[in-house]
């Protein structure tokens, strides 16, 4: 038999893909079913966030975009951004607005990983966990809403301070949250986790190894489910996480290899339940009185300086990097962005691996277009 | 049943077209009813509504105003396809799900054609949904809708397998090709149904669902319209109507491969309760409820299951499903043997 000629097929997956989480475009070289090399190509949401931020006239102005960038998570931007900017003025934030503070990024966290492993069931092809998670989210947002009229873009952590203070029960439905949330995980955790044909899917496929996740400078869930023990909120803490008491989720491989996308989502799935565990000790030391505007200072203009500052967002080690000329504006912002790392493992991992499994692997490293292009 | 047509009409032919397009009469309406009742399922397990607007009660017109929508929209042909091929494949699926209800026994008196094969007619005529898929696939001119396409006839082809030694193991069984005669024989109460005759047709029930929900590109086997994966598979570049053409052969074919799990497991349109509610009528009734009920499992199992990889699904047929439905198949004959 005559040998029969075959080639590679290159395909386009994305910008307007379904699985592709936003704009991401991913150059795929395929034989058969089978990809060779997996190329990201980004850039299609750039909107010039640190530019925008050069000509701003008050560093409170940069809060807005900064909520732009990871559009899923915008507390915890906004509390990287009022932590850097505070260190540079060294101003001390009341106790009150510190628990708030957390209680907020805590619950932005959850309502992220519930995005993210509702989204990952997508990908996978179950659509029923998805809207269980979106049910879920829609309440933390609620808390969010009647905290500061948004949604999902709140402008509610100033520098120095809070836009508004919370509501007179936003301790019952904190309350009433952690109350609520703990049986749904069980939840997800039947339908989906430990699903044969979702582990089948997800376990031993994109395994990053420890070391090429530090080799990448990945970091949060990506690098906790490789079985690297480190997140900033207890390696170097910042705001008032030091008081609580909670434990750092890693990968174990408890399905297949460490670091493959089960661990990855795994390690979502439990970081939710730790982050349940500190709102809960918040809420208890939370003072009821106090003015969240006291150390809001009227005009920000920090010395002359730079300043690195980094925060553990939901989607890893959100950094950034401020140059103040010591006018009102800043001169120079720059977001270091975790998805931007984490993504950049894509082709690393990818190789040898299926199509479906690139799907799983984009939607494990859990990313968001807004920051990586920001 | 022709006969009786032609007393009535004036043509012999007329009563022969009649007589052919009853089918769609269920098929039709089922279908609307069907993607209704995916929508309410669906929701339902979502801790949604789903629609509610559309006609007043549970929005219970959304489907024929989703299907008047589709008539009008614009009829898109890619600028670079095979445009015979890509215009054809819709209907070439169509065809070939609707031309299997033709062995398909709805009731004790309507049957379209006696066919002593009619088993093997089905599986197959069902096949040629295979070609027009990889028609479509090919036609549209789109990578992905090509890979879709590579998948579905690897897929359809393999589970083609399990599915027939299924049939099969009913054939050694009851002895004949024909369905009507597999309806007869089934009659009286449910004990004489065949599911509950042998205790290895039971298996074979089992693996012919499986291999069915393949068949039909069901989730968990939904890989060739894998949206996530693959944007739409081979009905990528399909819009409006023709579009609406694959959909309506889904779940023609969903309703085909229920029915004949029916006819050949459950006791066809014989009634439960023996002589209770049974009858010509009645028959079409327990037929068409039983057919539902099979419907009403794939979509619970597709908005609950997540979706299988390529490779693991064909793990799932050759290394599992095939040896599994042969062994069950020697079991089967032994039991019949035996007793």
């Amino acid at each position: 038999m005559p040998e029969l000629r075959t080639e590679e097929m290159t395909i386009n997956m994305g910008p307007q893909h379904p699985s592709t989480h936003g704009v991401l475009r991913v150059e795929l070289v395929l034989d058969g079913e089978i990809v060779v090399d997996a190329i990201p190509h980004i850039g299609y949401l750039h909107r010039c966030f640190e530019k925008h931020s050069e000509s701003m006239n008050d560093y409170q102005q940069v809060i807005p975009y900064v909520d732009r960038m990871d559009y899923v998570a915008a507390m915890s931007n906004e509390l990287g951004y009022a932590i850097a900017v505070e260190r540079m003025l060294e101003i001390e934030v009341p106790e009150r607005v510190e628990y708030i503070r957390v209680i907020m990024a805590e619950l932005q966290r959850i309502a992220s990983h519930l995005l993210a492993i509702g989204t990952y069931g997508l990908d996978i092809g179950a659509f029923t966990p998805f809207l269980h998670c979106f049910r879920d989210r829609e309440r933390i947002l609620e808390i969010f809403e009647s905290a500061c009229g948004a949604r999902l873009l709140y402008n509610y952590i100033w520098v120095g301070g809070l836009s508004h203070d919370v509501p007179s029960n936003f301790k019952d439905k904190v309350r009433d949250f952690i109350n609520y949330f703990p049986p749904k995980i069980k939840g997800y955790n039947d339908l989906l986790t430990y699903n044969k044909i979702f582990i089948d899917r997800t376990a031993d496929v994109g395994v990053l190894p420890p070391e090429v996740a530090l080799n990448y400078a990945a970091s949060g869930p990506v690098l906790r489910g490789s079985g690297v023990d480190w997140d900033l909120r207890r390696n170097d803490p910042y705001s008032i996480y030091d008081r609580f008491e909670f434990d750092v989720v890693v990968g174990k491989g408890e399905m297949g290899t460490v670091g493959d996308c089960w661990d990855r989502y795994i390690v979502r799935v439990r970081e939710m339940e730790q982050s349940v565990r500190i709102i809960e000790q918040a809420v208890e030391q939370m003072p009821d009185e106090g003015d969240v505007k006291a150390a809001v200072p009227k005009r920000i203009r920090p010395p002359e300086a730079e300043i690195y500052a980094r925060t553990e967002t939901p989607r890893g080690e959100l950094g950034y990097y401020i140059i103040s000329d010591g006018s009102m504006s800043p001169f120079r912002v720059k977001g270091r962005s975790p998805c931007f790392v984490n993504l950049s493992v894509l082709p690393a991992i990818s190789r040898g691996s299926m199509i479906a499994d690139i799907v799983a692997i984009i939607g494990s490293i859990d990313i968001v277009l807004g920051e990586i292009d920001r | 049943m022709v006969e009786t047509l032609e007393q009535f009409l004036p043509h012999p032919l007329l009563a022969i077209i009649m007589h052919a397009a009853l089918p769609m009469v269920i098929v039709f309406p089922y279908v609307l009813f069907a993607v209704w009742l995916e929508r309410k399922v669906s929701a339902h397990m979502q801790d949604r509504l789903g629609p509610m607007r559309t006609g007043g009660w549970h929005g219970w017109s959304q489907t024929i105003a989703d299907m008047i929508k589709m008539i009008q929209k614009e009829d898109i042909v890619p600028s670079r396809s095979d445009k015979f091929l890509f215009k054809f494949a819709p209907f070439l699926a169509f065809m070939g799900a609707y031309a299997a209800f033709a062995v398909i026994p709805f009731s004790s008196e309507y049957i379209g054609a006696h066919l002593d094969v009619g088993a093997f007619y089905i599986l197959a005529v069902t096949s040629v949904v295979t070609l027009s898929i990889l028609m479509a696939g090919w036609a549209s001119n789109n990578k992905w809708s090509l890979l879709g396409a590579m998948r579905t006839s690897a897929q359809i082809v393999s589970y083609e397998v399990p599915t027939v030694v299924a049939v099969l193991s009913v054939i050694v069984a009851t002895g004949t090709l024909n369905l009507m005669t597999i309806s007869e024989m089934q009659t009286g109460t449910i004990f004489n149904w065949l599911i509950f005759s042998n205790p290895f047709l039971l298996i074979a029930f089992v693996l012919y669902f499986i291999s069915s929900l393949a068949e039909v590109n069901r989730t968990p086997f939904d890989l060739p319209e894998s949206e996530s994966e693959l944007v739409g598979g081979f009905q990528t570049e399909y819009s409006g109507m023709r579009w609406g053409m694959f959909m309506l052969t889904e779940y023609a074919d969903m309703l085909l491969v229920s029915l004949l799990g029916s006819v050949l497991f459950f006791g066809a349109w014989n009634s439960p309760f023996g002589d209770f509610m049974s009858g010509p009528v009645w028959g079409v009734f327990w037929m068409v409820s039983k057919g539902m009920f099979f419907i009403f499992v794939m979509m619970w199992l597709r908005w609950t299951l997540p979706r299988l990889r390529v490779d693991q699904l064909m793990d799932v047929c050759w290394k599992y499903l095939i040896p599994i439905a042969f062994i069950n198949l020697v079991l089967v004959a032994l039991w019949e043997m035996l007793f």
